[in-house]
């Protein structure tokens, strides 16, 4: 990246560009907002995983206090946990096709990557209601335990996240669809793209804290 | 270089989005290339730790250490190549409100975990005559 090289970095979301003389290329107002508006939902999507921090001490101070239930090494599958994971991975590539898409005015590119996104994305959130569903069908529901209880906030969270995330999704071509490539709506798919990467991140954190911690150690 | 009307030329700006990435003309193979090489870098790390968690190759009491590790690398691995926070100088205050984000994270799982650890130990001295 050329960009590197220039040394001149613009205060607070890009805001200082116009006072400051040294910057080499003046940025337009369009790309300025694309800045602010990028890193304004990078501080909400930081303060979100914030908010998941707090439930994922929640889990581990809790993670012991099964009440005579079954704790997770009894409950949890690794092998349904291995391709909720791949989906969701592959389903945070496709969105990062789908930006690219966006972003050159590709509509097979966008559209198709985008229709990927939402068909891994729909799949990884199949299997953990069916997971959910099938822990409460043998009494192992979020009143069971501390630790059930703990669970289901933390890894129910995620999943109504992904929910959000796919109802977003859609909007976001429709939009494209009915609007165009209009610097706005382009400035929303970051937004969304952002957001999926995130929820592939807090998953990364769920599936060795919760899964893979819970059976191995 | 399709779209010189939109104002999106980012090869120009000397600021960044977290997320934004160039993707005019043939940096379109490029952008791709990034999201390829990520993807193959969070699917290595996602099988180890895997494998690592259910192997006896492995002496034990390391393995939650071990994943731990492996999760932080997935996470920059995820930072990096999907969602672009780089060290470059246009990344400044992205970088600056990651750090801070990672410092309450570090702050409430850590600061939970170590008074927790000595509530329960004081619980468990207080319970012993009673029970």
């Amino acid at each position: 990246m050329s960009i590197a090289a220039r040394t001149t970095a613009v205060g607070l979301g890009g805001e200082g560009a116009a006072g400051a003389p040294s910057v080499p290329h003046e940025l337009s107002e369009l790309e300025q907002k694309r800045i602010i508006v990028g890193y304004g939902f990078w501080i909400f999507l930081l303060s979100d995983i914030v908010m998941f921090s707090a439930f994922f001490a929640t889990y581990t101070v809790l993670v012991n206090e099964t009440a005579g239930g079954p704790s997770g090494r009894e409950l949890f599958h690794l092998h349904i946990v291995a391709l909720e994971t791949a989906f969701l991975l592959l389903s945070s590539f496709a969105c990062g096709v789908a930006s690219i898409g966006a972003r050159a005015h590709r509509d097979a590119m966008y559209y198709g990557a985008m229709a990927v996104t939402a068909l891994f994305g729909a799949g990884f959130l199949f299997l953990e209601i069916r997971e959910f569903v099938g822990m409460i069908a043998i009494g192992a529901g979020p009143q069971r335990s501390a630790f059930l209880s703990a669970f289901f906030t933390l890894v129910g969270c995620h999943g109504l996240h992904v929910t959000l995330g796919l109802m977003w999704l859609l909007t976001m071509m429709a939009q494209v669809f009915a609007k165009g490539y209009r610097p706005d709506i382009l400035r929303r798919v970051l937004c969304f793209a952002l957001f999926w990467h995130t929820l592939d991140i807090i998953w990364v954190a769920i599936f060795t804290v919760v899964y893979l911690m819970g059976v191995a150690v | 270089m399709s779209d010189t009307d939109a104002g999106l030329h980012l090869n120009d700006a000397s600021d960044h989005a977290p997320g934004d990435e160039l993707a005019t003309g043939h940096e379109i193979a490029e952008g791709l290339l990034g999201y390829v090489v990520g993807l193959f870098l969070a699917a290595l790390i996602t099988a180890v730790a895997f494998f690592i968690s259910g192997t006896s190759l492995v002496w034990g009491p390391s393995i939650p250490l071990a994943l731990v590790v492996l999760a932080i690398a997935q996470m920059g691995v995820h930072l990096v190549f999907f969602i672009h926070i780089t060290t470059g100088p246009d990344n400044t205050n992205n970088v600056l409100a990651l750090a801070f984000g990672v410092l309450i994270v570090f702050l409430i799982l850590v600061g939970s975990l170590w008074i927790m650890y000595n509530l329960n130990q004081n619980m468990t001295l207080m319970q012993m005559p009673t029970g």
